[in-house]
This record gives C-alpha cells, structure tokens and sequence, in this order.
C-alpha cells in the first residue's frame, strides 16, 4: 500500500508567497450573483408568504441551482487562467467607511473561496433537491425554503468576501440561519432551545473572532485580507498568538470544536435536510476554512498553530467516545462530525503542510457525511421520524438504495481504502505522525485511536439499523403508528446517489497527481517536500491505521452484531459508558459553571435594581409626593417650586464656581 | 429658516389638534398630515445639508438676538449629528400615530389630546437638537419634559402617575445642575471672552483655554443631567417604570430620540466645551458605560414585564454609545452617532412590537404568553426582526454600528472594549429567550388561551384575572394598518445594515471635527489614508 498522497511534512517557516491579487474580469464580475441569487429567493419566499405556498420550494432549488452553475462557470474561467492570476477581487461598494477605516463590500475569488463556492451550491443543490421530497408534507414547507436560501447566501458571503467584516456578516448570517432551522419544529420546547443555544455558544465564538478583528484594525489600520496579509509580518509574536487564539476561538464556536462542541449534537433537533448541509458538510466547516484563510498569519506563529492541533485533537477523541454512546442515529452522526472536524483542525494546525489536506478532508467529508444524513433522513422517513437505533433493525432489506448509499458514505467515512475518507484522513494522520518530539507520538496516536473508534461506532450504527432482527415489527412509534418502512423517492434518492459516488471517488480524484493541493496552491501555499523527520516512517502509518480501523470493525461485529439488541437501553452501565452517554459531562459543566451561576446574579441583580438602586430615589419620591394622592399637592405648586429650587441650585453653584476660580 | 419651521410646524400642528376632543377621526388625521409635513420638510432639509469638503461646521443658520443684556440668542443650525436626530424624529413621528391610531385610551382621554402632546414633543425636540445658543438649549430640554410628562401621567398604563413623577424629578433633578453648569459658563465666558455669551461657536472657541478644574465642575454638571437621561447606571432607575408605564407611542419617542439628548450632548455639549475635563473623567464614565451594559443586560435576562425588558436592553444599549463617544476617535464617535439612530429605529420598533402583543393579549407578563407564532406568525417574526436588530445581528442597522463602537474604542480602550464585546452575548441571551418564551412552543400562558377561548377554558392558568378580561376577543395577526406601521422599519433595518453610506457620511465630517475640538487625534489613522 503507497502513502497515498506522498504526504511529507513542511518546515516550520512558511513556504508561500502572498498571491498576486487582481482585478475580475468575465465571469468572475457577476460573481455577486453567486449569494444575490439565493438571497433573493429566500426574500421572496418571506415576503410573498402564502401566496408562494405552491411553488415556493422551487424557486428555492432554482436560485440554488442557478447559483451552482453560475459558480462553476466562474471555476472554469479561473481554471483556464495562469495559477499566479487566480486570485481575484471584486469591490461592489464601500460598505463602512469613516476617517481611515474603510470596509469593502467586496468579493475575493480565489482557489480557495471557489473551492467552498463549489462545496456549498453543489451540496445544497442536491441537499434543496432532496427536501422538495423530504419536506413535501411540512405544512412549513415555505418557510423552510425560504431558511435554507437564506443559510446558502449568508455561507457564501462567509466565503467569499475579501475582508473580516464581510466574513463576519456571513458568519453570523450562518449563525442566524443555523438558529432558524434548528429551531424549525417551533412547536418542540427542545427545539427551540437547542436553537437558542446554538447561537449563544457560536456567540461566545463570534466575541474572539470580534475582537481579533478589533486587534488587526488597531495593529494594522485594515480590515481587508489582502492589506493584513501584506503588514501582518510587522507584529509582536504576543499579538499574533492573540490574534490566532482569538480566531480559534471564533473557528471553535461555529465548528463545535473544544470547548464550544455541546451545541452541535443538540442541533440536530432542525430537520435532517439541515443536519446534512449546515451542521455536517458546510456551516461547521467554516472554522477551517476561516484557518486557512488566515494562514498567512497562523504560519507566523508556532504557538498559534500547536494550539489549534491541540483542539483538533482533543476534540477528535472528545466527539469518537461520545459518538460511541448514543442510540440516536443523528447525534452518533453529529459526533462522528464533532470528530471529524477536529481532524480538520488538527490538519490545519499542522501547519503550512496541512492547510490543504484539512481542506482535503473537508470536502470528502462534505460528500459522506452529508450523504449519511440523508440517508439516516431516509430511514427516518421510513421510520415515522423515529430517531432511535434500538428500534430499527434488518432495514437493509426495505430500502436497498438507501442501504447501499449509507453503506458506501460508512465506508469512505471508517476510511476504506481507496474510497474518499481513506485518502482524506490518512493524509493528516500520517502528517500528524510526522511532527517531531513528542506531538508526532500524540497527534498521531491520538488520531489513529479515534480512527478506530470512528470504525467502531458506525459499524455498530449499521449493524443496528441495517441488519439483525426486526425490532419495529413489534413495536408502535410514539403517535401510535406501525412501522412500514419503504424506500424514499426519487426526490431523495437521487442527491444520495450523486453523494454516495462522491464518497466512492473524490477522494482518488482530488488526490491523484495532487490535483487539489496544486489547485489550492495559490491560497494556501506551494508544499515543498522535505524528509520526515517525525515520529514513524510515513510508509506504515496507512497500515496501522487500516488495522485500528478494522479492529474497531472487528470489536463491533462482536460486541454488537454477536448478540441481539435490547429495545429498551440497558441501565445501569458501566462508568465509561455513563459518562459517554452524558456527552461527557460537557452539558453538566456548562450549566454548573455558567447557566445557573447567571441565573442567579440575574436575579440578585433584579432585586438589587429594584431594592437597593431604586430604594434610595424611590424613598425620594415618596417623601416629595410619590403616591397619587400627593401628585396633586405636587403640581398645583409646581411652577413656584420649580422656580424656586432654579434659583437656589443656580446661586449655589455660581457661589462654588467664585470661590473655586478665585480662591 | 428651514430649521424654524421645521420646529414651529408641528408646535402649531399641536395647537391645532388639541382643540379637536369631540372629533377624533380628524384630530388624528390632522396631526398625521402634520407629522408627514414635517417628514417632507426634513427630507428637504436633509438634501440642503452639504457634506462637500470644507462645508461649515454649522449649516441652515438663523440667529435672532433674544435677551441681548443677557447675552442669549435664538440660534438654529445643525450639524450632521444634529441632522440625523432630525431625520429619526421626523421617521419616528408618523410611525408611532400609525401605531396609536386606535389604541385604548384611559377613561376621559382624547386621542386629539394625545397626538397633540406627540406633535407638541416633536417640536420641541427639534428646539433640543437645532439650538446652538446653550441657554436656548436649556428651555428646550426642560421644556420638552413637559409633553412627555403629560403623555406618561395622563395616558400610561396602572401606575402613571408614580412613573410620570418619578421621570419628572430625575429630570428636573439633572436639569437644575445643568442650569447650574450653563450659568457657570456664561460667568466663566465673560472672564475669557470679554463679553459674557451663550453662544456655543464662541464658548467652544474658548474652551482650550479655561483651566482643567473649572472644566471638571462645569463638565460635572452637564454631565449628570445628560447621565440622567440618556440613561447611564446608576441614574438609570427611572426609565423601567416610565417606560413601563408609558403609552407605547410615548415609550416609542422616549426612548427612541428623548433620552437620545442625553448621550447627543455629551458629544456636542461635555466633549467640545470641556476638553480637559472629558480626557480626565472618561474613565469614570466608560466605567458606568460597560457597568451599563452588563448590568442592563443581566438585568434584561431577569425580567418579568415585557415593557420593563424593552427598557433594560435600552440601558445596555446607553451603555455601547457612551463608550463610543469616551472612546474618543473618529470611528467611535460615527458609531456612537449611529447607534442613537439605530437605537431608536430597533428599539422603536421592539416596543411597538410588544405593544402590539400587550394589545391582544392584555398582559405585559411575559409569562402569560407562550406560542404567539401559531396563530399570529408574522407578529412573531416581526418580533424576531426587531430582536435581532437589537442584538446588532450583521445585515441588520445595528450591527454598523455597534462594530464601529467597539472597533473605534478598541485601541485607546482595549479592556472596556472587551468587557462590552462580552455584552453582545448577553445581548443574544435576552433576546433570543423572551422570544422562545413568548412566541416559540406550542400555545400557552393565559394572555394567549384567554384571548383565544371562552373565559374558564383549560390552561388558563396563571393570571384568571387577565383570562376573564380577554376571554374569546381572538389574537389575531397582524392588520394591514399595523403591517403599514412596521413596513418602513423593517425596510430601515436592512436598508440601513447592507447601505449605511448615506447616513455616515453626513455623520463623519462632523464627528471629526468633534474630535478635533477634543484635540486629540485619531488612534489608528488606517492604511486607505
């Protein structure tokens, strides 16, 4: 077996240069059609209200789609061009301007934004195709197109603008529509407060991300990337580690990574369609993507970056145990992301080699992972909207496109050779193994445990919904219904396909003859290869890790395929397990630590506000006439008293003002 | 002239209206037609402001001398902060008659009384933010507590009268100091000019020269009074009551542009003609000013009454301008200007909301609500609008401004600017929950089931007294007068955050030359200079 992408490590320094940036031209100047077109559907779609009931959910996939080739048209052209002319700019007005600070409202194409723009319309295409079908009997249906138009602009503005405001205005537009169609069912009081925590957590994020661009503004006297990325070499080691911390920070809130991981699992309360685009294969991935955006400033700084890896790492294994826990089929999913994600950190955090392999996976796991939710959305379907492992079984036979489908998006995601994830994630396993001293031994082990454990818990996700006895037949779900399950329609069926061959070649594709790497170069870097010089030789570490994953297959088909699965979820268990099942304590912490501590100043403080502060005035009040039966007494010797009180405010002050300037 | 009858037209729309008691319909239609004259003539005059380089500080001018031996003059003129409180209060006006058209009056009320006294303060807030003779400002900002006074003791809510006394007092209260402060000014301008004056352009003039004690004292007193209403913690504790208590129209124009003259004349009254003394004391004040923001959103979490939240998250919101305009750079300054716009287009609209939800449901708990978006979905996703321009949500007004506060303040201020940043958490916190409490969820809390069934229907559970008053009236959704009333609104909000061009470039020439009277330059100069 060959080292699939010949992964070697980069030195320390940067070896890339700033692109040169210039004008667009052709194509490329309708670029702002890209996030007007969903946008302008999505405003529609609010504004026509009932009357856009019948058609409303087509124009959602029209504007999607239209956007979609719009995007891939723009890829060509680029293509077509010189590598050291593919970074382009585009401004369409001054959005922000006073004295010298100047925020454009303006669009960067490059590799990298046309490499999301491709991701983002291309998936939700296929993501809006899937709802006409999954959402057909939602008496909401409307709006939820008009939501998910809504998260496609805000997530392409993230992408593609040319300055930390405009990727701000995206970021927190992701955070909107991620709130919206979480909290979709409004109905459900679970709904609604996953989606109010949601937002909340990716706020704590949005602070760091605030004030790092506070710190390049007063550091730099620009917003814009191009003129940071020029200027940022000027700065303190201390400040670029408080910019890069403090972007992390923002990176870590919008991709549920350590310590701001609990919301996602909860997220999946939205409908499936959601948890496939936003919460799997786009929105938690803009952490990656604002890291490798700002790589000129991460490859400054050593620190910076050791600590991105550390979150990476600590959250790969944080979301592979937990994911091993749970029954319900959309929070092991959601997990299996937490993890997933963290292995893109923990690639970008690697450095100037792993910008591009972080994106790498970033992209396979857009085509899985996205395909596994529709397929669990699939059975859902088929399951009454029953989320619960315990009750399926032996589905395999009922849905043969979506068994087939899933199986191939579980293959490429426990990294099968040769399908996408074994590429993706091998690539940054073997960097991590390729660090020096003792992280090469940590990042690597670690990452190689998690693999695993990955192949673990979706083996046992499969065998649980797919094979084994028929536990539904003898049960009702919670409306009293049977279960019939069937295969989903063609409306569903189709984007699964389309996903399920993404899962089978894109990682060979991108890889080979280093396709993407080179495509990417221009953003993120040309990879000068070097020696290895880390902890094993990279040759190996594509066996341990197909051997860690089929051991985790292995313990799987034992533990879980061996014997029959009890319905009911077996109580007590041991620690490890309880603990895994409590999301490892990280929901317990946050209300200990934080929640109910800000209850209960919130309430002091009320009591204070009205006792202690308002005390003193309304002591005041009340002696002068506070109640209504003084109010009169008050007014009728209003004027004099008003004139009269002037006068001897008046001569007192005058008096003090005489003695204090001429004493 | 414009500016004249800019402040005249509505104090004769007021005169005329007021005499109308027995015939509603007209009073009400009479006053609108003034209100939108006003709207029309503010446009114009909008368009006659120049903002080309080298534009005086002061446009539209007009100075009769008034009480000569007392060295006061009638003096109007705007600059661009000035012009764009004009532009709110004209918008404002219209849009709370719209909402009041057919609100319950208490017993023995006239709509001709209450649109009189809207007018009457729309007038007299012109006077606030038009006068360039600090004497004259004075009368104005003691004389348009008056309206408010009435529109508070005589049209709010259960207990007017204690709110509209308590507002009258800490007005008054800081008022008296300020009339201090002013007669302080004339006397220490006569012992540096010459000639005593109350002129602002001549008592700026002198301002570098009057020694930094004298600065402090005289800033003292400006200080409280503009603290009072704008308002700062801890002088705060009279606006939850009177924005409590307050009709929502009158809540609307309190909160949206009056207490505006508080944090307006920090900047153009305690920055300009005290330099010294800002520089010294802004610690002082950016303390209050992030204590304002914290403690009012933690105590907008905690609330209870829908009113009493409105007027919390207001208090935060006092807070980001007042660290904007102690921040001292040009950035700051724009975003503190525009904040006070914003403020009063998104909170205008939060109160409007919410009283649009009292009305139906005849409770300001926000416990006797819980659902609203099934049967009246676009009151609920109105409410989300609003909310979200309060929390400064990017796309929406007030996110411009909140970063050009925050972003301006960070580098004299990083550490207050960090704590306020904290601040846009909390602001998400009191937002997103009362609206999950209220709108989110299946129907519950006995405002909505009490409105929806007969009286004793199942669920009514927490309130019997409200459920018996609305048994069976409906929670209908929004009409198509009300969906007039939040249309421009909403427009503003989003017109406003994609397109604030027009509005800060009115603003900037004079927040410069703010900070040029301040004397200190800008921190960071930026790379496009």
């Amino acid at each position: 077996m060959n080292a699939p992408l010949n992964v070697l490590v980069a030195a320390a320094e940067t070896t890339s240069e700033l692109p040169h940036v210039g004008p667009a031209t052709g194509m490329a100047s309708l670029a702002w059609l890209l996030f007007v077109l969903p946008a302008a559907g999505a405003l529609v779609l609010f504004v026509a209200g009932r009357a856009a009931n019948k058609w409303g959910h087509w124009l959602g996939v029209l504007t999607v789609v239209a956007s979609f080739a719009l995007g891939l048209a723009i890829f060509l052209e680029t293509v077509g061009l010189p590598a050291e002319e593919r970074t382009r700019e585009i401004s369409l007005f001054d959005w922000i301007a006073v004295a010298g600070l100047h925020v454009d409202f303006g669009l960067r194409l490059d590799p990298l934004s046309l490499t999301f723009v491709l991701l983002i319309t291309g998936v939700g295409s296929l993501i809006h195709i899937y709802s006409t079908g999954y959402m057909g009997h939602d008496p909401g249906r409307r709006r939820f197109f008009a939501q998910l138009n809504l998260f496609v602009a805000a997530m392409l503005v993230l992408v593609l603008g040319n300055n930390f405001v405009m990727l701000y205005l995206g970021w927190e537009g992701v955070g909107l529509a991620s709130y919206l169609l979480i909290g979709f069912y409004q109905d459900r009081p679970s709904a609604a407060t996953a989606a109010k925590k949601a937002f909340l957590m990716n706020r704590v994020g949005d602070v760091g991300l605030a004030i790092a661009i506070f710190l390049l503004w007063t550091n730099l006297g620009t917003v814009q990337y191009t003129e940071v990325f020029e200027n940022i070499g000027t700065l303190d080691a201390g400040v670029l580690i408080a910019i890069t911390v403090l972007l992390l920070l923002g990176a870590c809130g919008k991709s549920g990574q350590f310590p701001l991981q609990a919301w996602l699992p909860d997220a999946m309360e939205g409908p499936t369609p959601v948890s496939a685009l936003i919460h799997a294969a786009t929105m938690v991935t803009a952490g990656v993507y604002l890291i490798a955006r700002t790589h000129p400033i991460y490859d400054l700084t050593t620190t910076g970056r050791l600590v991105v890896a550390l979150v990476g790492v600590v959250t790969l294994l944080i979301g592979a145990i937990i994911g091993c826990a749970y029954d319900d089929i959309k929070k092991v999913l959601a997990y299996s992301t937490v993890s997933q994600i963290g292995y893109m950190f923990l690639a970008v955090g690697l450095g100037p080699a792993g910008y591009a392999l972080g994106i790498f996976h970033l992209l396979t796991h857009g085509f899985f992972k996205a395909g596994l939710f529709l397929g669990a959305g699939s059975v859902m379907h088929a399951m009454n909207d029953d989320v619960d492992m315990r009750r399926y079984g032996g589905l395999a036979r009922y849905m043969p496109i979506t068994f087939i489908t899933f199986g191939l998006g579980y293959l490429a995601l426990i990294g099968f050779p040769f399908l996408s994830g074994y590429f993706s994630k091998d690539a940054i396993i073997e960097a991590a193994f390729a660090e020096p001293g003792w992280q090469g031994w940590a990042f690597g082990g670690a990452a190689t445990l998690a693999a695993g454990l990955t192949a673990f818990y979706m083996t046992r996700l499969v065998l649980m919904t797919f094979f084994g006895e028929k536990r539904w037949e003898k049960l009702k779900s919670a409306d009293g219904r049977d279960y019939h399950p069937h295969e989903s329609p063609i409306s569903m069926t189709a984007p699964m396909i389309v996903l399920a061959l993404g899962s089978i070649g894109a990682g060979f594709l991108l890889s080979n003859g280093h396709v993407l790497i080179d495509w990417l170069a221009p953003s993120l870097g040309e990879l000068e290869e070097h020696a290895a010089g880390g902890a094993l030789p990279h040759e190996i570490v594509p066996w341990i890790v197909v051997g860690f994953s089929a051991l985790g297959v292995l313990i799987a088909l034992l533990v879980v395929g061996g014997r029959p699965t009890p319905v009911e979820r077996p109580e007590p268990v041991s620690l490890p397990v309880r603990a895994a099942r409590r999301d490892l304590y990280a929901n317990a912490i946050n209300e200990a630590l934080i929640a109910r501590p800000g209850v209960w100043l919130s309430r002091a403080l009320v009591y204070v506000d009205n006792r202690g502060v308002d005390g003193v005035v309304n002591g005041t009040a009340a002696m002068l006439g506070g109640s209504s039966g003084r109010l009169r007494r008050l007014q009728t010797g209003f004027v004099r008293s008003y004139a009269l009180s002037m006068l001897g405010g008046t001569v007192l002050v005058v008096a003090a003002l005489l003695a204090v300037r001429f004493a | 002239m414009l500016l004249l009858i800019l402040l005249v037209l509505p104090l004769v729309g007021a005169l005329v209206v007021a005499p109308l008691k027995n015939n509603a319909a007209t009073a009400k239609l009479v006053a609108l037609a003034f209100a939108l004259a006003s709207l029309v003539l503010t446009a114009v005059t909008w368009f006659s402001y120049s903002i080309a380089e080298g534009a005086p500080r002061f446009q539209l001018e007009l100075s009769v001398p008034w009480i000569p031996a007392f060295g006061t003059s009638f003096a109007l003129g705007v600059d661009g902060i000035a012009l764009v409180m004009l532009a709110l209060i004209a918008v404002l006006v219209p849009i709370v008659m719209g909402f009041s058209w057919e609100e319950k009056l208490p017993e023995g009320r006239t709509a001709a009384g209450f649109f009189s006294l809207l007018l009457a303060t729309q007038g007299l807030l012109v006077g606030v933010f038009a006068a360039t003779d600090v004497f004259l400002f004075y009368v104005f900002f003691e004389a348009m507590l008056v309206p408010m006074y009435f529109m508070i003791g005589r049209f709010g809510g259960p207990r007017r009268q204690y709110a509209a006394v308590k507002f009258f007092l800490y007005s008054l209260f800081g008022g008296l100091i300020m009339l201090a402060s002013v007669i302080g000014l004339y006397v220490v301008s006569g012992a540096e000019l010459g000639q005593a004056t109350f002129t602002w352009v001549e008592l700026q003039r002198m301002a570098a020269s009057v020694d930094e004690t004298t600065q402090i004292w005289l800033f003292i007193g400006f200080f409280v009074a503009f603290a009072i209403k704008a308002p700062l913690v801890p002088f705060h504790t009279w606006l939850p009551d009177a924005g409590a208590e307050a009709p929502v129209g009158a809540g609307v124009l309190l909160v949206g542009v009056l207490d505006k003259v508080g944090t307006f004349g920090f900047l153009r009254y305690c920055l300009p003609l005290f330099p010294l003394a800002s520089q010294r004391l802004a610690p002082l004040v950016l303390t209050l000013a992030v204590i304002g923001i914290l403690y009012g959103a933690l105590l907008a979490v905690g609330q209870s009454d829908m009113k009493r939240f409105v007027s919390y998250t207001s208090i935060a919101h006092f807070g980001f301008i007042a660290l904007g305009i102690f921040a001292f750079s040009s950035q700051a300054f724009a975003g503190a200007t525009l904040y006070m716009v914003n403020h009063g287009i998104s909170t205008g609209m939060l109160f409007i909301v919410v009283g649009l939800v009292i009305a139906r449901g005849g409770s300001r708990l926000i416990a006797d609500y819980g659902g609203v978006h099934k049967v009246a979905p676009l009151l609920a996703g109105t409410f989300l609008v609003a909310g979200l321009s309060s929390l400064a949500l990017p796309g929406t007004n007030s996110f411009i401004s909140e970063f050009l506060v925050l972003v301006g303040s960070y580098p004299r201020q990083p550490v207050y600017t960090i704590l306020a940043t904290v601040g846009i958490i909390f602001a998400a916190l009191y937002v997103l929950w009362v609206y999950q409490r209220t709108m989110q969820g299946p129907l519950r809390g006995s405002a909505v089931l009490g409105a929806l069934e007969p009286a004793g229907g199942p669920g009514a559970m927490i309130d019997p007294d409200v459920a018996a008053k609305k048994a069976g009236t409906g929670f209908p959704d929004l009409s198509g007068r009300e969906i007039a009333v939040l249309t421009p609104l909403i427009v503003l909000v989003l017109v406003l955050g994609f397109f604030p061009g027009p509005v800060l470039d009115v603003i900037t020439p004079s927040v410069m030359a703010t900070l040029h009277e301040v004397g200190l330059p800008d921190p960071v100069g930026g790379l496009s200079q």
